[in-house]
């Protein structure tokens, strides 16, 4: 309960100081209208040769896509700023600020920072979304519904363990934001569903960086049938990739020295 | 000339030296890079395979040819981010490069070119793994192929690092720009060659594209290598580079004298 508290107590202050800036709305609707209009281009000249993609229709991609802004939204919005101000102050030492608070570290550099504005791309992603599903010929019950949610969820938390791990690597490489560089462009990838890969770069989106789970996984619950199995694997993963993050977490802190140090 | 040629060498030797220290973030940035054009490369030849071989013209090996070929190009064609300007003058750091006495476009370009050095280096393997698994298709119809491309991508490197430099100089009269250069990064990405080859572009847009300096500057390069131009064709696109160049060059000494008059360091 304190800690749902501390969450909404971080978002709020988030929120205010964000509203401070309110260009910083509309330069951030423009980027995104911007990167929406070049994935549609893609999408149309991919289309304009063939019928599907590896045995993907239009609208099932479409789908994929307006997933992967939605989740992108996301990262941007909760995961990405958070991770780079870690990795920021494990850099600077002023880490301790968040170690000395009387509350779990892990809850509170989980949630400091939220850049309200990327918001956006949850509701452009959603209309994509939306549109692809009115195009599909499957009708979607609340069943459907309810696990697309929960995969978004589950695929979201999973990206959050990973990031953590890599954020951790702060303790002991000076430049660990060339990491996050990778996972960054890894997530472009996503916006074609991760079957039309070769094996390595399949494996690399599936395990290494749940990318397959937090966006094609998604988008296939929706547009493709219901797999009850796939959910519950996705569960597993990450609750593993929970643990694992957390126990390295707690790993990586030892090896913290602090800002006098 | 002399006095720039020296500047030049010893700027390339100090700031190689200097790069190859950061081997290793150079190494992951340009593994990172690499995901870009092997999606492309992923998605077009999925295509022209389930399209009975190809598509436009190209097969999956054309394909393989024209985004391995890419990554080099994209990496040669890196330049000072009309953004740099945006902090540069912001934080008044232009005052100490107007002090001396030559123009800071120079030690722009040495570093820039220095960055091309260690970057081959690296691209090196990274290019010999990508060969090895997607099997590129060149066509080599004559000897003058590779020199061509080598002066392709030389060309297309300074057309594009003046071309930068001139849309840098929005900065000294306006404040927030980057909404101008998204925009400019975006008609770069679809008119140049980057997120297709433009032979799969509606004709309409190729024949925009001929007229702006984008696909010169990236595309173009690329065809040479992968073979699909003629003599004529090529001798065409360099010419065009030396146009854009002349272009960005004369905005750039005719508007760099008003842009320094306005510049006044905050703070200093």
């Amino acid at each position: 309960m304190v800690y749902l508290r501390l969450f909404w107590i971080f978002l709020r202050v988030s929120v205010i100081s964000e509203f401070q800036y309110r260009v910083n709305f509309f330069v951030q609707l423009f980027q995104s209208a911007l990167a929406l209009g070049t994935g549609l281009v893609a999408m149309s000249l991919v289309f304009s040769y063939t019928q599907n993609l590896a045995g993907w229709t239009q609208p099932e991609l479409l789908a994929v896509m307006g997933v992967h802004i939605i989740v992108g939204g996301l990262i941007k919005t909760i995961i990405q700023p958070n991770m780079n101000r870690l990795i920021e102050d494990i850099q600077e030492g002023t880490l301790d600020f968040a170690l000395t608070k009387p509350a779990d570290a892990q809850a509170i550099i989980s949630v400091r920072e939220f850049r309200i504005w990327q918001l956006i791309d949850l509701v452009l992603g959603s209309v994509v979304l939306g549109y692809a599903i009115s195009q599909l010929s499957t009708s979607l019950g609340w069943l459907s519904a309810l696990s697309f949610a929960a995969a978004v969820l589950l695929g979201g938390l999973m990206i959050y363990s990973v990031w953590l791990m890599l954020s951790v690597g702060a303790f002991w490489i000076i430049r660990a934001d060339n990491f996050l560089e990778i996972f960054d462009s890894l997530y472009q990838a996503g916006r074609w569903p991760v079957s039309i890969y070769p094996g390595w770069l399949k494996h690399t989106l599936t395990f290494v960086l749940p990318i397959a789970f937090a966006v094609t996984l998604p988008a296939e619950t929706l547009a493709r049938q219901l797999n009850g199995q796939n959910l519950l694997f996705a569960l597993g993963l990450t609750v593993f990739l929970l643990i694992v993050s957390r126990l390295f977490w707690r790993f990586g802190l030892r090896h913290y020295t602090g800002a006098s140090a | 000339m002399k006095q720039h040629l020296d500047l030049y060498l010893t700027l390339l030797k100090t700031s190689i030296i200097s790069q190859f220290q950061y081997r290793v973030a150079h190494l992951f940035w340009l593994l990172a890079m690499m995901v870009e054009p092997v999606v492309y490369l992923v998605v077009w030849g999925t295509i022209a395979t389930s399209q009975g071989g190809n598509v436009a013209g190209y097969t999956a090996g054309t394909f393989a040819a024209y985004y391995i070929t890419w990554t080099l190009v994209r990496q040669m064609n890196i330049a000072l981010t009309p953004y740099a300007f945006e902090n540069r003058i912001r934080k008044g750091r232009l005052s100490n490069e107007l002090m001396r006495p030559i123009h800071p476009i120079h030690f722009d370009m040495s570093y820039f070119m220095s960055l091309k050095v260690v970057t081959i280096v690296l691209w090196l393997p990274i290019a010999g793994l990508l060969w090895w698994v997607f099997q590129p298709a060149f066509t080599f119809t004559a000897w003058w192929q590779i020199p061509a491309f080598m002066l392709a991508l030389l060309g297309g490197f300074v057309t594009r690092f003046l071309c930068l430099w001139a849309l840098g100089l929005v900065t000294f009269w306006v404040t927030k720009v980057s909404a101008v250069f998204e925009l400019y990064f975006t008609i770069e990405l679809l008119l140049s060659g980057r997120l297709v080859p433009l032979a799969i572009m509606p004709a309409w847009v190729r024949d925009i594209s001929q007229w702006l300096p984008f696909q010169w500057t990236f595309g173009f390069p690329i065809d040479v290598a992968v073979g699909t131009l003629t003599g004529p064709q090529v001798a065409w696109g360099l010419a065009m580079q030396a146009v854009w160049m002349l272009i960005a060059g004369g905005i750039l000494a005719l508007v760099w004298p008003h842009a320094v008059r306005r510049y006044s360091a905050v703070g200093a």
